[in-house]
């Protein structure tokens, strides 16, 4: 089974989170959603591979909040 | 309770100068208007390059309170160079671990040391105030003038070259003039002002609360760094220790302050002990040194060169204090133009070098300018929507690293590689490492006539021509050498285990900068690299010598 990258992978990580501000810059709650949503869609294609997809949604759903170190 | 003495500013008293006392008008050729870090470095880089210098400052003291407080490992060289890095490091706090704070937890740490053999730590601390008198003694030691209690209140461009100033001391206004000013007179410049030069950029809301305090604590030398913690809730929070038991406290205080909201009552004492005490909780005594609220800019000069006058620090750009990228980009300014000033003062190089000025650290500036936006808006969310990337950021770097590269608490400031620039060429050979044209130089251990020595200390001032070479080659090489341009000076490093002068002991010339037998860089007066090749060639490395020809083709 592929295993999901935790590690960095980034190329230019400020620039990405940069973009991804301003892709929500002025928008109502719910265009920002749908945006989201989109967004996962499409980068779920690129990834392809339906196990590391699901391996993803495990970690993000994971409960919240750092647990104690 | 057994603290330090509170910090007294020396107060510099204002003397009459010659035109005054003399009645002399005088032509300077170059006046330095303000005495911050930035001014006084320069007058130091020009008087040891030989240029006479006055520098002209409105007060008669040293900055109220801590300011700029982290000088990063670059800055600490270009001090060196000034013969002033060894006095401001042995007095200032030497740190290189960063700790992020979520809320309650420590999230992680990350150390901001760029090589295992650093000679000097990747950040030091030190309150501004301490900074300025070393560099002011400094320009003591060197016979520098430094005119205080002089306000400039007008100035005129003159139309045969040169600016004619005016002004204003407690013994009445005179008039001066000068073949260049460098107005290092900071964020609210006064030369900017005068000359009606639009300062463009963002600027923002946020209300930040700074404080000094001095505490014995047992933090360690880091720098801490907290989002949402519950001292201070949906905000942020930063610890800084610098000399002398100073610690710098930074808060944010928010955007939608309340109605009544006031900056003198906010920084005062009977505002800011409970939010340091709810901060460090009672273990820990301290007293209040100093306080200050601001908001911040993010904005620039479009041209740093107007005429006769150039804009350096402050004055040219600003940006939020998050990274460091203020005080640290003045001084590399200053090593960027001093060089290039003396030039063209000496006739060696055409006026049109100081554009490479402007462009090079225009680019540094459009870069600093960049993260340290960037910064802002992590630090900042403004919107719903970024508060809820930013907790998922959070919340996954605990756990998972791969978030950790998004988390942006500043990035702290590193030098700025000149690509693109006419003083630097393009690479024709192959390398492997970064230090491509317009780099600045790594500095590496190496042994000089069996001495340990650093390379740093063997660039600089002039165009150095570093040649890898072993002692048997050094024949060989004589004859090229002798080809090249008088002005640069040959600097060769034999491999390891070679015999040789300077000798590449550890070899980490060799792998930092992918040297191999014959390997040649050509080092410019300010330790940035203007080309590199496999072998070295007199006529390619004359090429990139800021002569007419080259500054012309560029800008052609």
């Amino acid at each position: 089974m592929n295993a999901l990258n935790l590690k960095p992978n980034w190329t230019d990580v400020d620039r990405f989170y940069a973009s991804l501000m301003d892709l929500h810059r002025g928008r109502t709650a719910e265009e920002s959603e749908a945006i989201n949503t989109r967004l996962i869609l499409l980068l779920a294609n690129h990834i392809g591979d339906v196990e590391i997809l699901e391996q993803a949604m495990a970690v993000a759903s994971e409960p919240f909040g750092p647990a104690p170190a | 309770m057994n603290m330090d003495k509170p910090f007294e500013r020396k107060v510099y008293p204002f003397r009459p100068c010659i035109e005054q006392t003399a009645h002399q008008k005088l032509r300077h050729p170059v006046v330095v208007l303000g005495a911050g870090p930035i001014g006084l470095s320069a007058a130091i880089d020009l008087k040891l390059k030989g240029v006479p210098v006055i520098i002209i400052d409105r007060e008669n003291t040293v900055c109220e309170g801590s300011r700029a407080i982290a000088y990063s490992q670059r800055t600490l060289e270009i001090w060196n160079r000034l013969g002033i890095g060894q006095r401001i490091a042995a007095k200032a706090v030497g740190w290189e671990t960063g700790k992020i704070f979520y809320r309650n937890d420590l999230l992680y740490q990350f150390n901001m040391r760029a090589e295992p053999f650093q000679r000097t730590p990747a950040f030091v601390n030190l309150q501004q105030y301490h900074l300025e008198e070393f560099l002011i003694k400094r320009c003591e030691e060197l016979g520098i003038e430094i005119r205080w209690e002089t306000t400039l209140v007008d100035l005129e461009q003159l139309p045969e070259g040169g600016v004619k100033l005016m002004l204003e001391t407690p013994a009445g206004s005179y008039e001066s003039e000068c073949d260049w000013l460098i107005a290092a007179d900071g964020a609210r410049s006064t030369v900017r002002r005068l000359l009606g030069l639009e300062f463009r950029g963002k600027v923002f809301d946020e209300r930040f609360l700074i404080v000094d305090i001095r505490m014995k604590g047992d933090f360690p030398a880091e720098r801490w760094f907290w989002f949402d913690p519950p001292f201070n809730p949906g905000q942020s929070a930063l610890l800084h220790m610098q000399a002398d038991n100073v610690w710098r406290v930074g808060m944010q205080l928010g955007v939608n302050l309340a109605d009544d909201f006031d900056v003198e009552r906010e920084k005062s004492p009977e505002r800011v002990i409970p939010r340091l005490r709810a901060m460090l909780g009672d273990k820990y005594d301290f007293e209040l040194e100093w306080a200050s609220i601001y908001t911040f800019q993010c904005r620039r000069l479009e041209r740093f060169v107007h005429g006769n006058i150039i804009f350096a620090g402050d004055s040219a750009h600003q940006v939020s204090p998050f990274g460091a990228r203020g005080a640290n980009s003045g001084v590399q300014d200053i090593d960027n133009l001093v060089w290039k000033l003396v030039r063209v003062m000496r006739g060696e190089a055409p006026v049109a070098l100081l554009d490479t000025y402007d462009l090079e650290r225009g680019q540094a500036a459009d870069e600093n300018i960049l993260h340290s936006t960037r910064a802002t808006d992590f630090i900042t969310p403004k919107s719903p929507m970024s508060l809820a990337f930013r907790h998922a950021v959070l919340t996954l770097a605990h756990k998972y690293e791969f978030a950790r590269p998004v988390i942006n608490s500043g990035r702290l400031s590193t030098p700025s590689t000149y690509a693109g620039s006419p003083l630097s060429a393009e690479d024709i050979d192959a390398f492997s490492t970064d230090t491509v044209p317009g780099a600045p130089c790594i500095d590496v251990p190496l042994l000089h006539s069996g001495q340990p020595a650093w390379l740093l200390d063997h660039l600089g001032g002039q165009y150095v021509c570093v040649i890898y070479a072993a002692q048997a080659q050094h024949n060989a090489l004589l004859a090229t050498i002798r080809k090249l341009p008088a002005e640069v000076s040959t600097l060769v490093i034999s491999p390891k285990d070679a015999p040789g002068n300077i000798v590449d002991h550890e070899g980490l010339f060799a792998l930092r900068y992918d040297a191999r037998p014959g390997t040649a860089y050509l080092i410019r007066p300010d330790q940035h690299v203007a080309g590199r090749w496999r072998a070295m060639d007199a006529t390619r490395v004359a090429a990139m010598l800021p002569t007419k020809q080259l500054v012309m083709e560029a800008n052609a």
